[in-house]
């Protein structure tokens, strides 16, 4: 993503009290803050989840009643530049589908949370 | 052989692999570091070694897979160039989607650290010319992540087209859960792409190659892969 850093670009970043500008040039700074967003990726079905057995074998163990099954994830929290929620979600799935997740046995799901 | 060993942060096995290449076909690779774009020219081997490249965070072999070299070793590759991923390096392959499928957590659970046997089932490739198709070499294992798996397609493609050259079987050949370590479906141990240029396998034949060990298993692979360059010469 290619943002301008604050003051390299007149308006963006930089106080503008006291100064004349275009209206809503004040509150351009308001606009960049980050969102947050969480990619979550799982394990297909299907696919043998040896840590998820062991976690549910030592749950039992521990007398943790009532565990059907567990199944091992990854949990990515990810701050996202500017405030567009449409282009955060597809950066989001770039990120996913390039890195995050491997898609022969993994599935992921993208949120843009705040 | 002009061969080029990758070297990336975490990779611990890069000098035993030097040191039997060198062994085996009388010239010292290239060691090539993961930050560089290109292979030394006329590389005609590339050997993606065993270790653990960045820590194996987030999955093994998914960082290093998209690290600036491999945009070369895929070049390399779709030109039909040998390349060789142990351990690690299959990780890497596989990740990079040089190879399909991928290596899970062992069975159960458990780091792998031994002797195995695997059964050669072809020797008309240029990695298995130096054995026997059906001949049985003992090789070293040590992973934790070997647990090879692919969806139902890309398995029923491999086997089809003859792409699985090593899998763990006992001493005398039997393919058998209680041989198959890591719990790879079909006992594999290592495959080659469509084109048959690329082999990934998770055993070390590397550290098998001198006398002094016991066992020169390991050797026929490198051998083989010398004389099928000079061949190619």
């Amino acid at each position: 993503m290619n943002y301008p850093k604050p003051g390299l670009v007149p308006g963006f970043g930089v106080s503008r009290l006291g100064k004349t500008g275009p209206p809503g040039a004040r509150d351009s700074w308001h606009k960049r803050r980050n969102m947050k967003a969480r990619v979550t990726v799982t394990l297909k079905s299907g696919i043998l989840d040896p840590q998820g057995k062991a976690i549910e074998g030592a749950l039992r163990s521990l007398g943790v009643a009532g565990v059907a099954s567990v199944r091992q994830g990854k949990v990515f929290d990810i701050e996202i530049e500017g405030s567009d929620r449409a282009q955060a979600e597809t950066l989001l799935k770039q990120a996913a589908d390039k890195l995050l997740a491997n898609t022969v046995i993994e599935n992921y799901r993208v949120e843009v949370v705040g | 052989m002009k061969a080029a060993v990758l070297v990336f942060p975490g990779i611990n096995r890069e000098r035993d692999m030097a040191r039997t290449l060198e062994l085996v076909s009388g010239a010292k690779p290239a060691m090539v570091w993961h930050a560089d774009t290109a292979l030394p020219a006329g590389t005609d081997l590339v050997v993606i070694p065993g270790g653990f490249s960045y820590g194996d965070y987030l999955r093994c072999g998914a960082i290093a897979a998209r690290s600036p070299i491999m945009g070369a070793v895929r070049a390399h590759a779709a030109k039909g160039g040998l390349t060789l991923g142990v351990c690690n390096g299959f990780q890497i392959l596989c990740e990079a989607e040089l190879l399909p499928g991928v290596l899970m957590r062992n069975e159960n659970l458990r780091f792998i650290c031994r002797d195995v046997y695997l059964r050669v089932e072809r020797s008309d490739t240029p990695f298995t010319r130096g054995y026997n198709a059906g001949q049985v070499i003992r090789v070293p294992v040590a992973h934790g992540e070997g647990n090879y798996i692919a969806d139902g397609e890309s398995i029923a493609r491999l086997e089809g087209e003859g792409r699985v050259l090593f899998r763990y079987s006992s001493p005398d050949g039997m393919i058998d859960p209680n041989w198959n370590h890591n719990g790879a479906i079909n006992a594999i141990a290592g495959i080659v792409n469509e084109r048959g240029n690329v082999l990934g396998m998770m055993p070390h034949p590397e550290n098998h190659v001198e006398a002094v060990l016991g066992v020169t298993d390991g050797r026929g692979l490198f051998a083989g892969l010398v004389e099928a360059l000079e061949r190619a010469a």
